[in-house]
């Protein structure tokens, strides 16, 4: 069965999509995605979008799922690269995804990422302001 | 019913030039004050129409109007409605050119038939049912005419109405100008997209400066403008709200949720350099002689 590769970048998880999103793929995504979040215990996530030419709304929804799943789990989401024509349609289809961060590349994306991690988390080696 | 044959071709052609004096006469005393047609040129219309109403009128019957017999003389007046359009005759002065052939001719039958009540009344009908059929068609291709121009214009509208300009590295303007409707939004929507990924600009100002009126509507395609961009990872900021529109804005209930707004495009030029971490200050005066 064909699935979506996650990879790993040292606290940040990356996910690729490459292929058009099939409503069982995009679940099996946030299977996936869920249990590395949580064996990693990364902090964040970045979802490549820029190669998804079609959305329909079940695959807006996971998306929005994903990210607020990935909250839960105590880790950033952002979206990036979303073609105009997707955008498009997503805000026709009523589909804000308010609750997902996005930026236009992966560059945008992971300074994005680096901006949201807690301070507190990198080590402490002269803190003592 | 009226029966196969109508004597109307022959009456045409007896009467013919008659006709076409009585019916420029009639003509000019209706439109002669515009002074934009010249009885020349109206003298070379009505013979060409009628003579090809005649030759028309002995092939085919006034029924079969829709069919191929009838073209050249529906091209005739598609022609001559379409000219008096362009020259800014009315609807009604148009189809008139046509309607004003029906006193001369009816006044005619009467003479010609004097002495007979039912030919008079068929000859009559015939005639009538014509006139009304070309003149249907003259205000339907006068409309047409006119349609084409407003389509035209409204296309030019929209290509010229919709820039998106580049004003820094990573800060695009839109500036709106005019009414929006969903055509216009969707173009409008569209192209900003489009020149946010090919510069590659997270910051966009759509200013609406130049929108005479904030409805429900337009706040609508306003916000799903900013949804999209935002989806693709730009913040966009809308400026040049007047007051009017401001009050406007806040009557009508709409919500512009966590949208930033900025009452002219300085104040958001100003807000995007800072979220892009830039600063602007004043040159060092040059004029000091350097050590």
């Amino acid at each position: 069965m064909e699935r979506i590769p996650i990879l790993r970048m040292g606290e940040f998880l990356l996910v690729t999509i490459q292929v058009d999103m099939h409503d069982r793929l995009a679940l099996t995504l946030q299977d996936d995605l869920t249990a590395a979040i949580s064996k990693n215990s990364s902090r964040g996530v970045l979802i490549d979008i820029s190669s998804l030419e079609i959305v329909d709304s079940f695959i807006g929804r996971t998306l929005g799922n994903i990210s607020a799943m990935a909250r839960v789990l105590d880790a950033a989401t952002v979206v990036v690269g979303m073609r105009p024509a997707v955008a498009i349609t997503l805000v026709e289809l009523g589909m804000a995804l308010s609750g997902v961060r996005t930026a236009l590349n992966v560059e945008k994306g992971m300074q994005l990422l680096q901006e949201c991690l807690p301070p507190k988390l990198q080590e402490d080696d002269d803190s003592s302001d | 019913m009226i029966t196969s044959r109508s004597r109307l071709p022959e009456f045409l052609q007896k009467y013919g030039s008659d006709l076409h004096n009585e019916w420029v006469r009639e003509q000019l005393s209706i439109i002669s004050r515009h002074g934009v047609i010249r009885e020349n040129e109206l003298r070379d219309e009505t013979r060409r129409f009628l003579a090809l109403l005649q030759e028309t009128l002995q092939k085919a019957s006034v029924e079969e109007f829709s069919t191929g017999a009838w073209d050249n003389m529906r091209q005739l007046l598609s022609e001559i409605s379409r000219s008096r359009g362009l020259q800014g005759f009315s609807p009604t002065e148009t189809a008139l050119f046509v309607l004003s052939l029906k006193r001369p001719l009816c006044e005619r039958l009467k003479k010609e038939f004097s002495n007979d009540a039912q030919a008079l009344y068929n000859e009559t009908w015939v005639a009538t049912e014509l006139l009304e059929k070309l003149a249907l068609h003259t205000s339907e291709a006068h409309l047409k005419a006119r349609e084409e121009v407003i389509s035209r214009q409204q296309q030019d509208l929209l290509e010229l109405s919709t820039p998106v300009v580049k004003l820094w590295e990573g800060i695009l303007v839109l500036p709106m100008i005019g009414t929006l409707d969903s055509a216009r939004t969707q173009v409008v929507m569209e192209s900003l997209l489009q020149r946010i990924v090919e510069t590659g600009s997270d910051v966009a100002i759509i200013d609406i400066t130049g929108v005479p009126t904030v409805d429900t509507l337009v706040a609508q395609h306003l916000l799903k403008t900013v949804t999209a961009a935002r989806l693709m990872g730009a913040d966009c900021i809308i400026s040049g709200i007047r007051p009017q529109i401001a009050q406007t804005i806040v009557h009508l209930g709409v919500e512009l949720g966590d949208v930033t707004t900025k009452s002219n495009i300085s104040d958001a030029f100003a807000l995007a350099l800072r979220q892009r971490g830039l600063t602007v200050c004043k040159q060092k005066s040059t004029s000091a002689p350097k050590p």
